[in-house]
């Protein structure tokens, strides 16, 4: 009991235990739960989507179309889901399929791709809530599974439209191209046609569905999945009304004044293989690519422009460590607030500092002033004094004089 | 002033020989030749240039597709006329094909049909100015377009808002003739309800299709009635459900025209129960040509009144300015 490469141990049993049983387990778990798949077609109308998906699940899901006559020419792009529940031995199927009428029809078709991406995205949104809510037990899966893209068959290579619209889903969701109404081909026109969309899908980089080869699958299963992604983009005709052939044969097609075309038959169109890889081997793994690449990279995307990364999300959430954190935050906002008041005080605090200083040079200032004032006027004052004094002292040595000398005195004075 | 008189009829005593009056004017004709314009419209892809091919039975234009990934689409309608000179018994025929590729091929459609009608009416302004000329020629050339095949995608349910559209800016100013291109996606059941739609929804927009009805004074003789069930019947079928193909292939040991798809169906283009191609041919070539011809007249007189009347308001505005 050697432990091998990656440090696990192959043990061999020596008895019968069991565990072979779990896939069965599983699968009487699944049937029992029931599937889900869905599915949205887009083309412009007279394409024959409503009849393929009538085609592929043998039942008319969508019935004969009638549109009223309107002058009303600038109606907006329509998204409309209808389901349905079908069985098969035993497995119940909850199908859903999602039409978008409109799409390609107006005479300015630049925003069509964009009420189809935002429904896609929405779906994505709404299963990214539900994953993120408290409650997770019972989550509703819309998420779309499988885009089928109707390409008219004009023969040439893609239109403006085709392009544009399969760049900006692509990334998004499964997209499968499909030749609609290819029972006008030749041969050769088909072979053509196929490749240069092929050219075109390359060209202009679009991630089409492609379904995945495995390395541990068996030769026959690869050699399977290589003859369906041989055949991409598919090139089908749909017909849910049977006809007789010339050789008495009741099958489903279509009746032409010269000639059946069968629906079921793979010598004259792609549609058992198309119906092969979306129901009969792909389904889960288009389910599970969409689950696990598509909406995981929307998820990222999304989560990435909200700002959340990835140090933000808490490891685990403690009652303890959590109040901690609180009281934590609370104790620095209150010191925060203490600092600022405390700025606040300081600050008016030097304001009436400086008002008072100002005041107190004014008033010395102004006593200064007034100090001036009376020492001059005193000064003034003792001149006054001492004029007269000297006045009087010289008065009273001229005495004798008479009063006309004086007079004199008076005049040459 | 003489009043006219009533032209009574008279008989003639002998044989004057004024009954090879037809016969002067086609030996003039035949010298002279015959010029037809015909304009193909349609999206990308209908197999236009392959039933022009098919109608006249020679390679006149090729498919203007887009066939190469690093090829850029066009950015707008571009007018691309070809001029060949077929004969046939001695009859001359100019055939100038007018094919517009780029129409209806961006995701914004809003001013594809701009340089179709642009041009049609240019054509009208040249033969109005080569009539207006006071030294004109004896025999103006004529470019008008006679004929435009409009060209519907075989959806199988109705008019797409841009062919509803073009169909009544075009039926306007001159001869429109839809077809349903590449009919053979369609089952006969799926072709009856698609062409009743069709015919609903061009009465419903009051699009006026040729062949218009004509006032006619009065049935006057068998060939007059003759010529009216034949319109009406061409009026019932319109449009036409046809299939072109320039390749033949064998069947029955017999090489015909058609297409052999990838499940062993074999169109014929020239079979009529395969597809309307015959009655298409017929109406286009052997039956209406000269009509379409004398219709687009009609057209160009509507188109010369209205110049004519904005001339003169002009010209009273500019020599009376205190108007």
């Amino acid at each position: 009991m050697a432990a091998g490469a990656n440090g696990i141990i192959q043990t061999k049993l020596n008895a019968f235990v069991g565990f072979s049983n779990l896939p069965n387990q599983h699968h009487r778990r699944s049937v029992k739960k029931g599937f889900h798949f869905t599915i949205m077609v887009v083309g412009e109308s007279g394409l024959g989507k409503s009849t393929l998906i009538n085609t592929l699940f043998n039942t008319t899901l969508y019935p004969e179309k009638k549109v009223p006559i309107t002058t009303d020419l600038n109606k907006s792009l329509d998204i409309q889901e209808i389901s349905a529940e079908i069985e098969e031995s035993g497995v119940k199927l909850r199908l859903n399929v999602i039409d978008t009428p409109g799409f390609g029809d107006f005479i300015n078709n630049e925003d069509s791709w964009k009420p189809i991406l935002r429904s896609v995205e929405a779906r994505y949104d709404a299963y990214l809530e539900q994953e993120q809510s408290q409650h997770r037990a019972k989550i509703t899966d819309n998420r779309i599974h499988a885009c089928l893209y109707f390409i008219a068959p004009t023969g040439h290579s893609l239109r403006q439209l085709d392009i544009e619209f399969m760049r900006r889903l692509a990334p998004r969701v499964n997209l499968i191209p499909v030749i609609a109404k290819s029972d006008t081909l030749t041969d050769e026109e088909v072979a053509a046609f196929k490749q240069r969309i092929l050219d075109d899908i390359i060209f202009n980089k679009i991630e089409i569905y492609r379904p995945p080869v495995y390395e541990d699958d068996d030769e026959d299963t690869v050699a399977e999945t290589n003859e369906i992604t041989s055949k991409i983009p598919f090139a089908v005709v749909g017909s849910n009304k049977d006809v007789t052939t010339s050789d008495g044969r009741t099958v489903r097609g279509r009746a032409y004044p010269w000639g059946i075309i069968e629906v079921d038959n793979e010598d004259h169109n792609d549609f058992v293989k198309l119906r092969q890889m979306l129901i009969r081997t792909h389904m889960e793994e288009l389910k599970r690519f969409t689950s696990e690449v598509l909406y995981e990279t929307y998820r990222t995307q999304r989560l990435e422009a909200s700002g959340r990364t990835q140090e933000a999300i808490p490891k685990e959430i403690n009652p303890a460590a959590s109040l901690e954190e609180q009281r934590i935050v609370h104790e620095q906002k209150l010191a925060k607030m203490e600092n600022d008041m405390k700025l606040v005080f300081q600050q008016k605090v030097q304001e009436k500092e400086a008002k008072l200083k100002q005041s107190e040079e004014e008033l010395y200032a102004r006593h200064k002033e007034m100090r001036e004032a009376l020492e001059k006027q005193r000064a003034e004052l003792e001149d006054k004094k001492r004029k007269l004094e000297s006045l009087v002292h010289s008065a009273s040595l001229m005495k004798p004089a008479t009063p006309e000398k004086t007079r004199k005195k008076g005049i040459f004075k | 002033m003489a009043a006219v008189q009533e032209p009574k009829k008279t008989p003639i005593g002998g044989y004057v020989g004024f009954d090879t009056i037809p016969t002067q004017i086609e030996r003039k004709l035949l010298r002279r030749g015959f010029a037809f314009n015909v304009m193909l419209v349609g999206a990308t892809g209908l197999g236009k240039s392959t039933l022009l091919n098919t109608l006249f039975a020679a390679h006149l234009i090729d498919s203007k597709g887009r066939f190469k990934v690093n090829e850029p689409p066009r950015q707008t309608t571009e007018i691309a006329p070809v001029t060949h000179h077929i004969e046939e018994n001695g009859v001359r025929l100019k055939l100038t094909v007018i094919d517009t590729p780029g129409y209806a091929d961006l995701m914004n459609n809003e001013h594809c049909l701009d340089p179709i009608l642009k041009y049609i009416k240019d054509q009208y302004a040249h033969f109005l100015r080569k009539e207006l000329t006071a030294a004109r020629e004896r025999y103006i050339t004529d470019t008008r377009v006679h004929c435009v095949l409009f060209f519907i995608n075989p959806s199988g349910q109705s008019l797409k808002p841009l062919d509803i559209v073009a169909l009544r800016q075009l039926a306007d100013i001159c001869n429109v003739v839809p077809v349903i291109a590449k009919a053979d996606s369609l089952t006969l059941d799926e072709r009856a309800a698609f062409k009743a739609r069709i015919k609903e929804e061009i009465e419903y927009h009051g699009i006026k299709l040729y062949p218009g009805q004509l006032q006619v004074p009065e049935p006057l003789d068998e060939y007059d009635l003759q010529e009216q069930a034949l319109t009406d019947a061409i009026r019932a079928r319109i449009p036409f459900a046809v299939v072109g193909s320039e390749r033949t292939i064998v069947v029955g040991g017999q090489p015909v025209r058609g297409r052999r798809t990838k499940w062993g169906g074999v169109i014929e283009v020239d079979n009529e129960d395969h597809c309307e191609f015959t009655h298409l041919r017929n109406f286009l070539t052997r039956t209406h040509l000269q009509d379409l011809i004398e219709t687009t007249a009609l057209h160009y007189e509507a188109f010369r009144t209205r110049q004519l009347l904005a001339l003169k308001e002009n010209r009273d505005s500019n020599t009376s300015p205190n108007k």
